[in-house]
């Protein structure tokens, strides 16, 4: 079937199997691998993208549902001239990742955060996190490295 | 097999469409049903996408109840300043259900449709005594959940909305997985005019309701009511998470926390 939506700003038609999920297609057709599978059944936060804005789980959204949305992977944040979105920054800053398996999940995530809480408690983002895991970290510079990011993105540096 | 993939226009569409299907499952959040497909546990013949129909997304309060549409997301519940102001127990319980993420595309309906054991709406229908409304008719909460992922739904038959009677006070009381977030086991308490209505999920088979403790807190609404009652384990889930009887026993500590929540007025 065929599917219309935005990715990274730029409108795309794509014609694929109705079982096709977002990270698949991502992955496979879109040669966009900062999105990345962990769990593959939605409980890890590795595969995460912004749909309309709102950090969701690509793994299990199914392609056929993004009729008219408009979509953001991890590769989107940064500006189109190679420039990082302040959020990276602020993960390289800080150290904000090991192994950089979660990290792109753990960015789209922060972005979400930061646009939704321009000055938030280090508890509201410890909540906010529930649905990334990390297992290299123990997170305490991801969330050193959101917190810097958020402050960033709202220009109190 | 490959998938067939249907946008039905409207209620009456998806309904048919999938009673026309081989094995066909309409589709809200998808944050049941694709894990599953993926876990290989369903595979469906045909997705009916309910998720861009119109009308089935939202929240009203009307004279003497709230009244929350079907595709209505747990982000959407939680955040909404009209369920915190009717009940504000339920936003609470929708802000506490899996993650951001899981919240952005869960739907109230999908939750109730797939009745989990260890599911958390479910308690709140059954302690508030809610209506689900579908295509067809009208089902109280206490018709609607059967068994174990089992409910009251004909296979074709869509839940359009829930309709809740406002309570004088109520809490939801949650002891989580870590790890999934579900209930390990989970107490809702609803006091009204005429009555004391607790539901317990997480805990048994299935969501239900506790005639001792109902009773107990009607004729006095505070947790020392329930210091000479105990819980029936032997119909209590064991697993790897928690056996029966310390279920049993989480049950009325949870419930007693309900109670001074409620009386608290949280
Ligand atoms: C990591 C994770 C953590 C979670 N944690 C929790 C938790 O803590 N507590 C909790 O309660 N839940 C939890 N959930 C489940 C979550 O709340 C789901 O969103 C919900 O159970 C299903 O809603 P959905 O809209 O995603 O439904 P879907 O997955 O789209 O559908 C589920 C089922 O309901 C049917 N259905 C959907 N809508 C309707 C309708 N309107 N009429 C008739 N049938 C319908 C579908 O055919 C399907 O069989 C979690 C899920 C995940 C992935
Ligand atoms: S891969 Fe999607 S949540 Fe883990
Ligand atoms: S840095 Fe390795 S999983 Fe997070």
């Amino acid at each position: 079937m065929k599917v219309s939506f935005t990715l990274n700003a730029k409108p795309v038609t794509v014609d694929v199997d109705p079982a096709t999920r977002l990270a698949d297609l991502l992955r496979e057709d879109m040669d966009l691998t900062g999105t990345h599978i962990g769990c593959d059944t939605s409980q890890c936060g590795a595969c995460l993208v912004l749909l309309d804005g709102e950090s969701v789980k690509s793994c299990t959204l199914l392609v056929a549902s993004l009729e008219g949305r408009g979509v953001t992977t991890v590769e989107g944040l940064a500006d189109p001239d190679g420039g990082l979105h302040p959020m990276q920054t602020a993960f390289r800053e800080n150290h904000g990742l090991q192994c950089g398996f979660c990290t792109p999940g753990m960015l789209i995530s922060a972005v979400d955060f930061a646009n939704r809480n321009p000055d938030p408690t280090e508890t509201e983002l410890r909540h906010w996190l529930e649905g990334n895991i990390c297992r290299c970290t123990g997170y305490q510079n991801i969330v050193k490295s959101i917190m810097a990011g958020t402050a960033a993105m709202h220009q109190r540096a | 097999m490959t998938l067939a993939f249907h946008r039905p226009s409207s209620i009456a569409d998806a309904a048919k469409l999938l009673a026309g299907a081989e094995d066909g499952k309409f589709l809200a959040g998808g944050m049941t049903l694709l894990p599953t497909m993926r876990q290989r546990l369903a595979d469906p013949s045909d997705l009916v996408d309910l998720s861009s129909l119109p009308g089935l997304a939202m929240i009203e309060r009307t004279g003497d109840g709230l009244v929350i549409g079907a595709l209505t997301r747990h982000a959407d519940v939680a955040g909404s300043e009209v369920v915190k102001a009717a009940v504000p127990a339920l936003a609470a319980l929708a802000g506490r259900i899996g993650d951001p993420q899981v919240r952005y595309r869960g739907t109230i309906g999908g939750s109730i449709a797939n009745n989990d054991p260890a599911a958390d709406y479910p308690a709140a229908l059954l302690a508030l005594d809610a209506t689900v409304v579908t295509d067809r008719r009208e089902i109280a909460a206490d018709d609607f959940f059967l068994g174990t992922f089992e409910t009251a739904l004909e296979t074709d038959e869509i839940v359009t909305a829930v309709r809740f009677p406002i309570p004088l006070a109520a809490s939801y009381e949650k002891l989580r997985s870590p790890a999934s977030r579900y209930a390990l086991v989970g107490v809702f308490v609803a006091r009204f005019a005429d009555g004391v209505r607790v539901a317990v999920t997480g805990a048994g088979p299935c969501v239900f309701r506790s005639a001792d403790i109902e009773e107990a807190l009607a004729s006095a609404f505070e947790p020392s009511a329930l210091d000479r009652i105990s819980i029936d384990a032997s119909e209590l889930n064991s697993d790897l998470h928690a056996d029966a009887d310390y279920r049993a026993h989480m049950i009325m500590v949870l419930t007693k926390r309900a109670v001074a929540a409620a009386i608290a007025g949280h």
